[in-house]
């Protein structure tokens, strides 16, 4: 068997997808660092010789009230008293006009430019620590979404000022137990335009009143929810705008002298309502400020902006306020605000316009210095350039200041140029998406999907003239990638990594498809029937088959985001679908009954003399059986789902918690005895099956895991759950017992996993040979005299003859009972018996997944050990029902497709990875991430990041794993289960076509290969399509509300799990070569003896 | 080669789903305050009622049935008996199946046995009446070469379209669009329905079109 190509060709599918895949969320999944350093008081930012605590000083204002109006579009805030007709969102908010107008010096608007991505979360981040947060910041955990970084609500509380807060929730779990009274309500339905609002209302003008606050935020979202529903241009709009200027209204009557209004939006909308994305209607809100007393020098002129960044409101509040500006902010103060050169403001307090640009500068110079020594993303060349700036307009200030000379006119605008540049730059590393990447990953994973399609339909030409179709691509990948390096670093001067393995990938994949339409041209002139058949490859016939229709069903459900919520339960009605499908299909072909005794169809017509009915229902109802079995699987599992938030109603299963969370004593036992009775049933399929097949004969390395590893470790993981679920204070006098078991238990379990995985690797065969006659052991494998006239020939040829010899004996040897009976021989002929050769390939692979599914379930909680036991039936249905639908086929001649599986088994294959996924308690969002997993074993915590990291994927992406590394499994049932046709049919007929199981595929290496490379693209092939449907949701959808909510964390838990998978197929098909070598070796050891 | 057949099909197909028409009318006007979404269940038993009275008499009527070997009355009254067990069976059968698809097993379990019932109105029903209370009769027909006459393609047919229906009735029920008809089992039930009636002109035009091809094995 050509075993390197095929791996070869995996790896190099595998890692196209990656390519794309680190492409596109490259461009999509913008990532920072979180600086977790504060500004203080103390921070020397003012110059001269000792320094000045500028929070003593007299601020500017002793109050504001920030009052944010979600989605407050600049059109909704602008007035225009020419236009007759105006729209529902147009001329609402009258009263901003009105204030501009009549009091110039004190009120001025400006359109506010938020970053993306503009969603609310987002934005609070943004507008509250002057940063650009982006999806993924890192340093934040996942568990919680407080902020971690400096911000303004924490600046504030340090300083002892009273933040007030009512609104929108989702402050409440940005800034948990930082306010001084918080009144958040609940903003998770869109549909609700009034609830946050009204109850603001409430509270709003009886707060503003008293004198118990400093700062007052209050958030309205009925703007933004009325955008959802209904979109700006409806009449419910205006009356929301209208309630809106009424609040204003109010709010500008109540406010004092010392106090500074903010009233703002957190970002635009588009025509439609939504939001997300970067176009100008959803970045540009409004920010409308007001004071009863003058603030600014007369009515807007040259120095006002034209626009205002989102992050300048950090720097200028906290300037205003008198507190420490934070200290990852990128802003810049609105100078407007602040006095001009020359105006005294001693009469007001407060800084003057060079001063808070000197320490807005000083601030960014301290925080980018920060973030450059933890990372590495800013282009070198444009931080040496700020550098540069920096060290000169400091000695600029510096000298002026010490001379005592009144600045230059350049300086302030020299200042404001550092401030813009250094925000620009990290604007560009931080806050855009990259279109052209997206653009890209995309491209390259939509043609790794059609590469996987074209390699599963040319597996035997390709396995056929292996290596000059690998050898190709590879070196144009190759070139191309290093084309495009060296152009890049004769143009910029440094090469991009992604694009040098984009253009890679993408070569070797065109090259791939101009080598495959050469290989498909001798395939289908080779076979006239063939070609028929490929010419019409996407006719409606062939594509409307359920087993293509259910996985286009489920590529299209990741598009919505209803769909991903409930993904768990549209995943298990597909599965559902399909598994009905097969008995349903297998009748409409006539194959399911036995054949009626019919006039018409005379016995010529009949295919094999193997057709017998009672075979036929034999298989049918094992079928059936196996069928119900995966049914009453599927309706289990359900119960052990978790729930997401956005799902209102859900009861997440109670299976989820671990035992020592549980009050109640009985159902703790209760618990405890079904988490170990299902272990312990796992533990004993597994073995029943390896004992089933004669593989627990032997004395090699995998016997020894199968034997005493397996229920070693079943034996230890009940022990462990019982320590674990332990109360802390019922045995006091054995705590120091229970602690050393709760660290020692798992760390045996891990060893002894690490033990079996490995013997495995090492001497995967379970085949024992066993002589019945003679006392030497060699001399008993002579074959019968009609095989030894042929020691003339070559080995090559011996091994043809033999290897059928030793089937004979070990299926006489099976037929007679188990083979722990031994088969004895009446004729006293020199009997060979070799135990569990029929399933050389299999076990192995059986006994690897058995092992690692009791490994993995080590990192879940007790209660999903029934889950597991679920999934191993489930496993368990689907290869019997493909197996049985096999035979049922080839009972009746329907099928002959060699080793090929077709594809409705590989899809309930696929479908069944995503639907244990849900099973065991997973979700793809973060909050819903196992966290608990890490401690296993480590109950003290850990000093790196790998193990905890790797435990934790490692039972996110349990299911995934388990269904690919056990995915070759469905080349080899089929042949496996081939015992039981055979028996009953034929009742002991011994021709030349007996039963000799997974033998098969050594008397046709090439067909093997093919059909292992074919089993493997398929399953990519599903998997990859379900990833490319995800990224496409990504890119299509990324303005939509969901976005960071729904599809952005699907879009990397689908990722990330196609990784897993990747990763352990390729294991899986690994372990199957090696299998493979040591069989081969095995046979030569066997050979030589036996010709002599 | 049928066309006398083809005609008698389409006609009785004709009455049946006039039958499912003058049901909803007739609610609509002699029950105050009626709709399909709001009185559900009430709609789902009077077209479930008026699909099987009709059915039955039509079916009996034309002789469709298959010929009994025995006349005697307690022969009639057993197979009598049968025909509503197995009408019975089927019912928890599709309550099962479809509580296995995802339904909520105790909560609204009336509105799931409602769509069982119709579902076995739609489609057991018409294999009692064409085949009789022969389960293996049944498996047979839904093979590729089981159809032994003209109506046994028709069943064919009109139970796939029902049950694909059905099946297509639950897609949007997960969709947050909030409308009465997500509520269940509304989508799926509306969705059978559709679909009989669908199966019901598919029939009589694909048998019509496909003529040619058709070819029956004798009874
Ligand atoms: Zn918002
Ligand atoms: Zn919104």
């Amino acid at each position: 068997m050509k075993g390197l190509p095929v791996l070869c060709l995996l790896l190099w599918t595998c890692a196209v997808y990656l390519v794309g895949i680190y492409l596109f969320v490259g461009g999509f999944l913008l990532v920072r660092l979180e600086v977790n350093r504060t500004s203080t008081c103390g921070d020397v930012l003012e110059p001269g010789e000792e320094p000045v605590d500028f929070c003593r000083a007299r601020p500017r204002f002793r109050r504001a009230v920030v009052l944010i109006i979600d989605a407050l579009k600049i059109d909704f805030a602008r007035f225009d008293p020419s236009k007759s007709d105006p729209r529902p969102y147009e001329n609402k908010l009258p009263v901003l006009e009105e204030t501009l107008s009549s009091k110039p010096s004190q009120s001025r608007l400006y359109p506010f430019r938020a970053d993306p991505p503009t969603t609310t979360m987002q934005r609070i981040k943004g507008f509250t620590t002057g940063s650009l947060p982006t999806f993924v910041d890192v340093g934040n955990n996942f568990a919680s979404s407080a902020i971690l970084e400096d911000n303004l609500i924490h600046q504030l509380g340090q300083m002892g000022k009273r933040v007030v807060f009512m609104g929108d929730d989702t402050w409440e779990s940005l800034f948990p137990k930082k306010f001084h009274r918080s009144l958040p309500f609940p903003s998770f339905n869109v549909k609700d335009l009034h609830t946050v609002d009204n109850g603001i209302l409430q509270h709003l003008y009886t707060t503003m009143v008293g004198d118990s606050w400093d700062v007052l935020v209050a958030h309205f979202l009925g703007v933004d929810h009325c955008g959802h529903r209904f979109g700006p241009d409806h009449p419910a709009m205006a009356d929301k705008l209208t309630q809106m200027d009424r609040v204003i209204r109010s709010v500008i009557d109540r406010l004092q002298n010392d106090t500074l209004l903010v009233l703002m939006g957190d970002h635009g909308m588009t025509d439609t309502g939504d939001h997300g994305g970067e176009s100008q209607k959803e970045t540009d809100a409004a920010l409308f400020l007001y004071s009863p007393s003058p603030i600014f020098p007369g009515p807007p002129s040259q120095m006002d902006p034209d626009v205002v960044p989102q992050t300048d409101l950090v720097p200028t509040l906290a300037l205003l306020l008198g507190i420490p500006i934070p200290y990852s902010s990128v802003g810049q103060v609105l100078l407007p605000l602040f006095h001009p050169p020359g105006v005294a403001g001693g009469a007001v307090g407060g800084l003057s316009q060079l001063e808070a640009l000197w320490i807005n500068v000083k601030q960014v110079n301290r925080f980018l210095e920060t973030y450059s020594g933890m990372a590495k993303d800013i282009a070198p060349e444009s931080l040496s350039q700020l550098k540069e700036q920096f060290a000169r307009i400091s000695s600029d200030y510096l000298s002026s200041v010490r001379e005592g000379r009144p600045p230059s006119a350049q300086l302030a605008s020299s200042l404001q140029a550092y401030l813009t540049a250094v925000r620009d730059t990290c604007r560009a590393t931080w806050a855009r998406f990259n279109p052209l990447k997206m653009a890209a990953g995309l491209a390259i994973l939509g043609f790794a999907c059609l590469m996987c399609f074209v390699l599963s339909e040319l597996s035997l030409p390709l396995i056929q003239e292996a290596g000059a179709g690998l050898k190709a691509p590879a070196a144009v990948a190759l070139a191309a990638g290093a084309s495009v390096a060296a152009a890049q670093l004769l143009t910029r001067g440094h090469a991009e990594a992604a694009w040098c393995l984009a253009a890679g990938a993408f070569c070797s994949e065109l090259f791939f498809f101009w080598t495959a339409r050469r290989l498909n041209a001798p395939a289908v002139l080779k076979n006239g029937t063939k070609a028929g058949k490929s010419g019409r490859w996407l006719t409606a016939r062939r594509l409307l088959v359920p087993p293509l229709v259910v996985p286009l069903l489920r590529c299209a459900s990741l598009l919505s985001d209803s769909y991903v919520i409930a993904e768990g339960r549209v995943v298990t009605f597909l599965l559902f679908s399909l598994a009905l499908y097969i008995p349903i299909h297998l009748n409409w072909d006539g194959l399911l009954l036995p054949p009626s005794p019919d006039p018409l169809k005379t016995a010529g017509l009949l295919p094999s003399p193997a057709l017998s009915p009672s075979t036929v229902r034999k298989e049918s109802c094992a079928l059936l059986a196996c069928s119900g079995l995966l049914i009453g699987s599927l309706f289990l599992s359900l119960s052990f789902h978790g729930c997401r938030e956005e799902q209102g109603l859900c009861q997440p299963s109670p299976f989820l918690s671990s035992l020592s969370r549980l009050q109640d004593s009985q159902i703790k036992n209760l618990h405890y005895i079904l988490s170990v009775v299902s272990l312990g049933i796992c533990t004993y399929l597994l073995r029943h099956c390896l004992c089933h097949y004669g593989n627990l004969n032997a004395s090699g390395g995998a016997v020894f895991a199968a034997r005493w590893v397996l229920p070693l470790l079943s034996v230890c993981l009940g022990l462990h759950w019982a320590v674990s679920a332990t109360p802390e204070d019922s045995f006091r006098n054995l705590a120091e017992l229970i602690r050393l078991a709760q660290l020692a238990l798992p760390r045996a379990a891990f060893c002894l996993l690490g033990l079996g995985l490995g013997l495995i690797w090492l001497d995967p065969l379970t085949v024992f040979v066993k002589a019945r006659a003679a006392g030497s052991a060699r001399g008993a494998h002579l074959p019968p005299p009609r095989y030894r006239a042929s020691t003339g020939i070559s080995p090559q040829a011996e091994l043809h003859h033999l290897i059928p010899q030793i089937y004979q004996r070990m299926r006489r040897s099976l037929e007679d009972g188990e083979p722990a009976g031994g088969g004895g021989e009446a004729d006293g002929r020199p009997a060979v018996e070799a135990y569990g050769l029929g399933t050389v390939y299999s076990a192995p692979l059986l006994l690897f997944g058995g092992l690692l599914g009791i490994g993995l379930l080590l990192l879940h909680p007790e209660g999903m050990a029934a889950s597991f036991l679920l999934l191993l039936l489930e496993m368990g249905a689907l290869l019997y029902i493909h197996a049985s639908s096999i035979t049922l086929s080839g009972l009746q001649g329907a099928y002959s497709g060699g080793f090929n599986v077709p594809w409705t088994p590989v899809v309930l294959w696929s479908l069944a990875a995503t639907q244990f996924f849900h099973a065991t308690g997973h979700l793809p969002t973060f909050p819903s991430i196992q966290w608990s997993a890490a401690f296993v074993g480590f109950p003290n915590g850990h000093t790196g990041t790998i193990v905890p990291a790797s435990l934790v994927t490692l039972n996110t992406f349990a299911s995934h794993i388990l269904f690919a590394v056990s995915c070759p499994l469905l080349l080899f049932w089929p042949l496996v289960c081939e015992v039981r046709g055979s028996r009953g049919g034929r009742g002991g007929g011994e021709d030349g076509e007996d039963a000799v199981m997974e033998m098969r595929l050594r008397e046709n290496p090439q067909q093997f290969s093919s059909a292992l490379l074919q089993l493997s693209t398929r399953y990519l092939f599903i998997l990859g399509a379900q990833v490319f449907s995800s990224v496409c949701a990504a890119a299509i959808l990324r303005r939509h509300l969901m976005v960071w909510k729904v599809f952005a964390p699907k879009l990397m838990f689908e990722a990330s799990g196609f990784l897993m998978s990747c990763l352990f197929l390729l294991v899986g098909v690994t372990l199957v070569l090696r299998v493979d070598v040591a069989v081969g070796r095995w046979f030569k050891r066997l050979v030589p003896d036996a010709s002599r | 080669m049928w066309d006398h057949e083809i005609r008698a099909m389409a006609s009785t197909h004709a009455i049946i789903a006039s039958s499912v028409f003058m049901a909803t009318v007739l609610l609509a006007v002699f029950v105050p305050g009626f709709s399909v979404y709001g009185m559900h269940l009430l709609w789902i038993y009077a077209v479930s009622g008026a699909v099987t009275a009709v059915s039955v008499s039509v079916f009996w009527l034309l002789g469709i049935s298959p010929p009994t070997k025995k006349h005697t009355l307690g022969y009639k009254l057993s197979r009598l008996f049968r025909s509503c067990l197995y009408f019975l069976l089927s019912c928890l059968f599709f309550h099962t199946v479809v509580v296995l698809y995802g339904a909520p097993l105790i909560e609204s379990a009336l509105e799931t046995f409602s769509l069982s019932v119709l579902l076995t109105s739609l489609t057991t029903l018409r294999c009692l009446c064409v085949l009789g209370p022969h389960v293996q009769a049944w498996i047979r027909v839904f093979s590729r070469h089981g159809a032994m006459s003209v109506w046994d393609t028709a069943l064919q047919i009109t139970v796939a379209c029902t049950l694909i229906g059905a099946w297509l009735g639950a897609f949007p029920i997960p969709l947050d669009w909030d409308r009465p008809w997500q509520v269940w089992p509304v989508s799926c039930s509306v969705g059978a329905m559709i679909g009989y009636l669908t199966g019901l002109v598919a029939a009589p035009a694909w048998i019509h079109y496909h003529r040619k091809h058709l070819t029956y094995k004798c009874k």
